[in-house]
């Protein structure tokens, strides 16, 4: 059973993606192993230990399952200030 | 009346940024500016760029304030953030914090710049004298 979600991507992320955001269907049981699909289509090159995941506007945890609809953002080193 | 955290797509005004913060208990004030400076690690930086994912830095930014009102004993306090392409000696970030004495103000300042830098969703793009730029991710 797949999940349609929208996956926004930042940063470094965006150019290696190509797009700032894309509408995805997975067979993913966790945001973690979305990130291991979409890492491996896009060739993100980041280990998914040192990028934070969001859901909704929110940090989660990696392992929180797929819920359609929702929003998705990995979260590259961050460097404001 | 503002939010505490906020991003900015213009310059920043330091004397509307500060005006909310003036209280009449208040018996100090103290500011943190971030500017754009014109090197990084050896490199000659001409200029940046700054992206957010604004929704969630203006949440996380907002937790990051709300924790540092509980944490020390201050008065008022904000955090304001530019976003778009910064020259060199821009304002980039503005912390300003009242209290009724120093210490309360200096060390909010400092934990809200701090955790600021290390949490809140924003990055830097540089731009090189050489003319290419990168993305910073600075590992923690």
């Amino acid at each position: 059973m797949s999940v349609a979600v929208t996956v926004l991507y930042f940063a470094s992320l965006r150019e290696r993606a190509g797009k700032s955001q894309e509408t995805y269907r997975s067979t993913a049981i966790d945001l973690a192993g979305l990130y291991e699909e979409l890492a491996a289509q896009h060739a993100l090159g980041w280990p998914r230990t040192q990028l934070r995941v969001a859901v909704d506007g929110a940090f989660v945890d990696w392992h929180q399952p797929l819920r359609e609809g929702s929003e998705i953002a990995f979260i590259p080193p961050v460097s404001g200030g | 009346m503002s939010a505490d955290f906020t991003l900015h797509e213009s310059a920043l005004d330091i004397s509307t940024l500060r005006a909310p913060l003036a209280h009449a208990q208040a018996g100090a004030y103290a500011s943190f500016e971030g500017w754009v400076r014109n090197h990084h690690v050896g490199r000659a930086v001409t200029g940046l760029h700054y992206e957010a994912y604004a929704a969630l830095a203006e949440a996380e930014g907002a937790k990051v304030i709300a924790e540092a009102r509980t944490r020390f004993e201050i008065i008022d306090l904000r955090c304001a953030h530019r976003i778009g392409d910064l020259a060199i000696g821009d304002l980039a970030v503005w912390v300003g914090v009242t209290a009724a004495h120093r210490d309360a103000a200096f060390a909010a300042c400092r934990y809200v710049i701090d955790e600021i830098k290390s949490r809140v969703p924003i990055w830097k793009h540089e731009r090189y004298a050489e003319g290419d730029a990168t993305w910073l991710h600075p590992q923690p």
